[in-house]
């Protein structure tokens, strides 16, 4: 059926390699319900992410190497353009479709440093391309889709993390008026190596605004010029997800032109808001990612490794913590793209209310990121001595799959949330 | 030189990476559930056809990429995917789920497809890998009366509509030279096929796709062979180890090989 000379090689970055009948004939993951779009999403993108195979995301983990080539790969096909406006040379799609796209990457055994080498380009232009002028939009977003210039996300503070209408970086309004920003971020991911960065900053002192629940931060689009004085940053050495920086980013008096300035000055918080929940389902689909591919090794595992004369699956103790991961990453999957799905039908139907919205992303976020972290440590625990070893990948994706469960926001937001949205309990903060 | 109207025919199979599992009344292989994806052989038809034309290789340029392929409803999957390579548009012709179209059939469907839409180059994979018959493309070739180049490695276009073709054979390489309209197959070295990028999956969706059934082309699907059984390979023996040179002879003369 299959000749040795079966398949065509393509090479991609040097990485590639056609390996034979080696998948399983059916993928882990049930796929009834999703739509044509988004299986097509999922096959394409796998075929990009093939060209990066396990001993690529291993190697760029232990030297905390960027993994440029990954980028440029999906820039190259047009993927970072996915849910961008087509008449800037998006592809128009939804969250729904961004969500797989993201799934589908840490799911290849890329993990979550695949997913935060490009998630900011994918999350962070939303705003950016919801409220930004045409100039702006015309001067920025293709050079984003065409992976010209990187982007980061600045909004969270050493002194302002969940509570994020406290931050304190101020851009002060010049005579001319310019800015001057002075303040320092934190987990700014992929700041050593972006162009650009989205930015949060205070216009309004907190004492002055008029609401300052919600007024008095302004969203710039902002040049990272490394070079300048004035603006420094320091790589923070973390868990997991080594090869893609996250830092400390410190301005000092760093001049922003008038026309970085996205959205309207004090209304800052409302835009970025609009980005919020459909960065909690692409969380939740890089979950779920992650959470499938660690089970998938350890079913194989499991099914291959002999001890006492048996594959050690054939043991229930190893049998059904992993039936049990798979149905939680199933019941989480549909949480997931229920929350994409209805975001994106939010657009368009005025029926949905926003906060309906918001409890279905961070329901599905915390799900999926739960899930997730069973599925990886059970996978790492099926593994025996071998799960701790690097070269089996799942240590990797075990120490990745906290990043879920604690951002965008951690689990015990979610909690706070649910509990005043939808059971109607007096807030405890 | 004329310009090119360049028929593809593309055909869904279980994806090369699949192991494929005899069902359970061992007449073929399962294929419920089990992932598809065009033949890797069409995926470089599709990609010659669209190199050509990018690269400007026809003096006379290239007109029109057809694809066409026969197969249930989710054969639209692989015609897209070959309209995302860049083919311009497709054609579907519907059969039923069981009917697995042998050889000669494809062959005589295609004979009235080119006429059809008036093409003078078909290229096609040299197999497909699930039934690896390798007869479709010479079919063709003896139906339409052309000549054909089969297992093509490089195809190059002179004036006159004259093509060059050189082809892997035992031994070397063999280059052989014939006129339009013409019958190409194509072999593993001849390219590497594209991936589909995301601005070009989404136009594909709005290329046209027209839909057909055999009936149309004056086909009918009747059979000539009749599978019997399909098994799975006997399980490999693992083999033995041998310390040395001499241990190998000894092993060898053991076994009578020598």
């Amino acid at each position: 059926m299959f000749t040795p000379n079966g398949a065509p090689s393509r090479q991609r970055d040097g990485q590639a390699h056609r390996a034979f009948a080696t998948s399983a004939p059916r993928p882990l993951m049930a796929t009834a319900g999703f739509t044509e779009t988004q299986l097509t999403v999922r096959d394409a993108v796998k075929q990009v992410c093939s060209g990066f195979p396990s001993t690529y995301w291993r190697e760029h983990d232990q030297q905390a190497q960027d993994p440029t080539e990954f980028h440029a790969a999906l820039a190259k096909d047009g993927w970072l353009g996915i849910a961008l406006p087509e008449e800037l040379g998006g592809a128009g799609l939804g969250i729904s479709e961004a969500t797989i796209m993201m799934q589908t990457i840490t799911e290849s055994g890329a993990g979550m440093a695949g997913a935060q080498s490009i998630h900011a380009n994918v999350y962070a232009t939303q705003p950016l391309a919801r409220f930004g002028t045409r100039t702006q939009l015309e001067r920025t977003i293709p050079n984003i889709i065409s992976g010209k210039w990187r982007v980061c996300f600045g909004v969270t503070e050493p002194d302002a993390g969940l509570d994020t209408l406290r931050l304190s970086t101020t851009a002060t309004r010049q005579p001319d008026g310019s800015y001057r920003v002075t303040g320092k971020k934190i987990w700014i991911t992929c700041a050593q190596v972006a162009s650009k960065m989205i930015l949060l900053a205070r216009t309004t002192p907190r004492e002055e605004a008029q609401k300052p629940s919600s007024e008095g931060l302004s969203l710039f689009c902002i040049d990272l010029d490394r070079s300048h004085p004035g603006l420094e940053m320091r790589r923070i050495a973390k868990m997991g997800g080594r090869a893609v920086d996250a830092n400390e980013v410190f301005f000092d008096d760093y001049p922003v032109p008038a026309d970085a300035l996205v959205g309207a000055e004090g209304q800052g918080f409302k835009v970025i808001l609009h980005g919020m929940n459909a960065e909690r389902c692409l969380l939740a689909g890089e979950a779920l990612g992650l959470g499938y591919a660690a089970l998938g090794r350890a079913a194989t595992y499991a099914r291959e490794r002999t001890v006492f004369q048996r594959p050690i699956g054939m043991n229930q103790g190893i049998a059904h913590p992993l039936a049990d991961a798979y149905m939680r990453l199933e019941a989480a999957k549909h949480a997931t793209y229920h929350a994409a799905r209805l975001y994106d039908a939010s657009k368009m139907d005025r029926t949905i209310r926003m906060d309906e919205v918001g409890v279905a992303c961070n329901s599905a976020k915390y799900l999926a990121a739960e899930a997730a972290f069973t599925a990886c440590e059970r996978a790492v625990l099926t593994h025996g001595g071998m799960g701790y070893a690097v070269e089996f990948d799942v240590e990797r994706w075990f120490r990745e799959c906290l990043v879920p469960r604690i951002a965008p926001v951690s689990r015990e937001m979610i909690l706070n949330y649910i509990s005043e949205k939808v059971l109607e309990l007096p807030r405890s903060y | 030189m004329s310009a090119l109207r360049i028929l593809v025919p593309v055909k869904r199979v279980i994806d090369y990476a699949v192991k494929p599992r005899v069902n359970k009344a061992q007449t073929g292989v399962e294929t419920a559930g089990v992932k598809h994806s065009m033949n890797p052989f069409d995926e470089l038809s599709v990609e010659e056809s669209v190199r050509i034309r990018e690269k400007k290789s026809a003096p006379g340029g290239v007109e029109d990429i057809c694809v066409i392929s026969a197969g249930p409803t989710k054969a639209q999957d692989v015609l897209r995917t070959a309209m995302a390579m860049g083919a311009d548009r497709a054609i579907h012709v519907e059969t039923k789920p069981d009917d697995d179209l042998e050889p000669l059939t494809v062959a005589k469907l295609l004979k009235a497809a080119a006429e059809q839409q008036k093409s003078n180059l078909v290229i096609l994979g040299k197999q497909s890998i699930d039934d690896d018959a390798n007869q479709t493309g010479q079919m063709l070739a003896g139906l339409l009366g052309w000549p054909q180049a089969t297992q093509a490695s490089k195809v190059e276009f002179g004036e006159g509509d004259v093509v060059s073709v050189t082809r892997e054979v035992d031994g070397g390489v063999e280059t052989v030279r014939a006129k339009l309209p013409m019958i190409i197959t194509t072999d593993l070295r001849l390219n590497e096929p594209r991936y589909a990028s995301l601005p070009n999956i989404m136009k594909a969706k709005k290329k046209p796709l027209e839909k057909k059934t055999l009936a149309d082309f004056g086909i009918t699907g009747e059979k000539r062979l009749k599978v019997l059984k399909v098994t799975e390979p006997p399980p490999r023996q693992g083999g033995g180890k041998v310390e040395d040179v001499d241990g190998l002879i000894s092993k060898l003369k053991e076994l009578g090989a020598i």
